[in-house]
């Protein structure tokens, strides 16, 4: 009897502290949603100000929040699975390989160069790398349409840009995973091989038979719709968990795979619970960020975050200029891709989780703060800082977006 | 018709646009959702949108209502051959060297060697509906006629003096 009503009691703890917690995101995010801006840096810095070192410690709901954040990482590599089409891909490997090749050879490097500076390891440098390469495309999407500019001719170039990051992740998520795995040489190599074979092998399916794969699962029911696709993503994820290639990879290509005609129900019917989740996930995230190492990498993440716009700007300057944008629009292509956000934090959590850099957390935490804030914000003005819109003619009066 | 661009875009949809032939280039973004955004671009600054309205399904068929979709439908129709379960109709120009000018709609036959019935005879701004066997024809007729595919193209020739 004593036992049960302890339980009890703990239950009634666990959903108290859990509601005061998602109740808080919640403001925060309706707070982000008034203001403009992505709800993720706010996100992050409740994470900071709960948590370790933080002024509140969840005493109950941690370990819930830790098994929520796990499935947040699941689902936000999912949907970004996808997002993309094995067509899209193709198509934006044919179009724009150049761009892709360009945006890593500006962004990878900062991250490398920095983590090693700092005197990391080659991993956490690595990981640096990756933080500082990919773009959030939820941000950007965000950006885009918010500003009313998916019409805009150098939208596609953007969008491609995103692609191939995308692309990108597929072999850099199983890279990183094995690397993590600490593992020697011969077997590492061999795990790297065994990856990469088996993200070529999805990527094939995907594009071959990503008609017959949706048909087979689809169904009239949203409800075993969602439940097929929840379970296989979390099944698939864990499997490969195991095997050591990461649950991020594991569910990156289960959405790749179904990424055919079925992916705009299934994402949203997916969508609701991988905001819980994935808030969850960078509220998790920076509870593991103890605020006093903060100002110690601030410096360094502000000089990160300030080369890495630039480099941004210039790829998507390139990539518009490639189909000729004038100059107002490049200005625009590359504002809207400095955005850094849920991705960058993926990374950083990958390598948080193996433990492989104390600062590695406070590093990506800070960085993604400055540019998930600056990066929506850069892209608004940007073509206004490129050069006016018409030396001669005022704007005209009419100028307005109905969304 | 203007040139229409298409541009496919990744993870969203596709955009077609032109420009008219005051020079303001305007398009349609096709979500995949299904939603259109209707886009007017800038003079100024041509590569952005300056105008983006956000049409659900309903607003684009009554935008395209108003914008007469209905007779450009209608235009379509007359021109190509029209498809009713099986039956074809068309609308088949008299050459003059065809063997049948100048002979009437009895003596030509045409039912029994064809399968296909002249339905109407268009001569100038008149039309001659349900013909009787006395009519004659003339160079310069069309000849409405309605069959199967088989006969049609067999009227077709003999009408257009192959045969």
């Amino acid at each position: 009897m004593t036992l049960a009503a302890a339980a009890d009691t703990d239950t009634a703890l666990v959903l108290i502290e859990l509601g005061a917690v998602v109740l808080g995101l919640a403001l925060l995010a309706r707070a982000s949603n008034f203001v403009g801006v992505s709800p993720i840096p706010a996100y992050v810095v409740a994470g900071l100000a709960v948590g370790t070192g933080g002024l509140v410690d969840l005493a109950f709901t941690e370990e819930f929040i830790a098994l929520g954040a796990e499935i947040g990482v699941v689902l936000l590599l999912l949907t970004l699975g996808f997002e993309y089409s094995a067509q899209d891909l193709w198509a934006a490997v044919r179009a724009s390989l150049p761009v892709g090749f360009l945006d890593l050879v500006l962004n990878f490097p900062p991250g490398v160069v920095a983590g090693l500076a700092m005197g990391w390891g080659f991993e956490a440098a690595f990981l640096l790398g990756g933080i500082t390469y990919i773009s959030s495309s939820g941000v950007v999407a965000k950006t885009l349409r918010d500003l009313g500019r998916l019409g805009n001719r150098e939208t596609p170039a953007v969008l491609s840009v995103l692609v191939l990051e995308d692309l990108a992740m597929a072999v850099y998520l199983p890279l990183v995973a094995v690397m993590l795995a600490d593992r020697d040489a011969a077997t590492g190599a061999v795990s790297i091989g065994v990856a990469l074979l088996a993200v070529g092998a999805v990527l094939l399916v995907a594009f071959r038979f990503g008609d017959r794969l949706s048909r087979l699962i689809a169904t009239r029911s949203d409800e075993v719709l969602l439940l097929t696709i929840f379970g296989t993503t979390l099944l698939v994820a864990g499997l490969a968990q195991r095997m050591q290639v990461s649950a991020a990879v594991g569910a990156f290509l289960v959405g790749i795979a179904l990424s055919g005609p079925l992916s705009e129900r299934a994402a949203s019917l997916i969508a609701p619970l991988r905001d819980l989740f994935s808030a969850t996930f960078f509220l998790f995230f920076s509870l593991q960020v103890d605020p006093a190492d903060l100002p110690a990498v601030l410096g360094v993440a502000i000089a990160l975050a300030a080369v890495t716009a630039a480099t941004k700007v210039a790829t998507g300057w390139w990539a518009a200029a490639r189909i000729g944008v004038g100059r107002r629009g490049r200005a625009r292509a590359g504002a809207s891709l400095v955005a850094r956000g849920e991705f960058s934090i993926v990374i950083a959590a990958l390598g948080v989780a193996a433990g492989a850099e104390v600062e590695l957390g406070a590093v990506a935490a800070a960085y993604v703060l400055i540019l998930a804030i600056v990066g929506p914000v850069l892209a608004r003005y940007a073509d206004d800082l490129a050069g006016s819109r018409s030396p001669a003619t005022p704007a005209p009066a009419g100028t307005s977006t109905y969304q | 018709m203007s040139e229409v661009r298409e541009t496919q875009l990744p993870g969203t949809g596709v955009r077609h646009d032109f420009e008219t032939r005051q020079g303001t280039r305007v398009g349609v973004l096709l979500h995949r959702s299904g939603r259109r955004d209707l886009l007017v671009y800038d003079e100024i600054d041509p590569d952005a949108c300056l105008v983006t309205v956000d049409l659900e399904p309903e607003d684009a068929a009554t935008l395209v209502e108003l914008l007469g979709g209905s007779q450009v439908i209608e235009a379509v129709g007359e021109a190509v051959q029209q498809r009713v379960q099986g039956l074809a109709i068309d609308w088949i120009p008299l050459a003059s060297r065809s063997t049948i000018v100048g002979q009437n709609l009895g003596d030509a036959a045409l039912r029994t060697r064809t399968g296909a019935s002249v339905v109407a005879v268009i001569r100038g701004d008149a039309t001659v509906p349900s013909p009787t066997p006395e009519f004659v024809f003339e160079a310069g007729d069309t000849v409405v006629a309605v069959g199967t595919d088989e006969g049609i193209a067999l009227l077709t020739d003999l009408i257009q003096g192959r045969a």
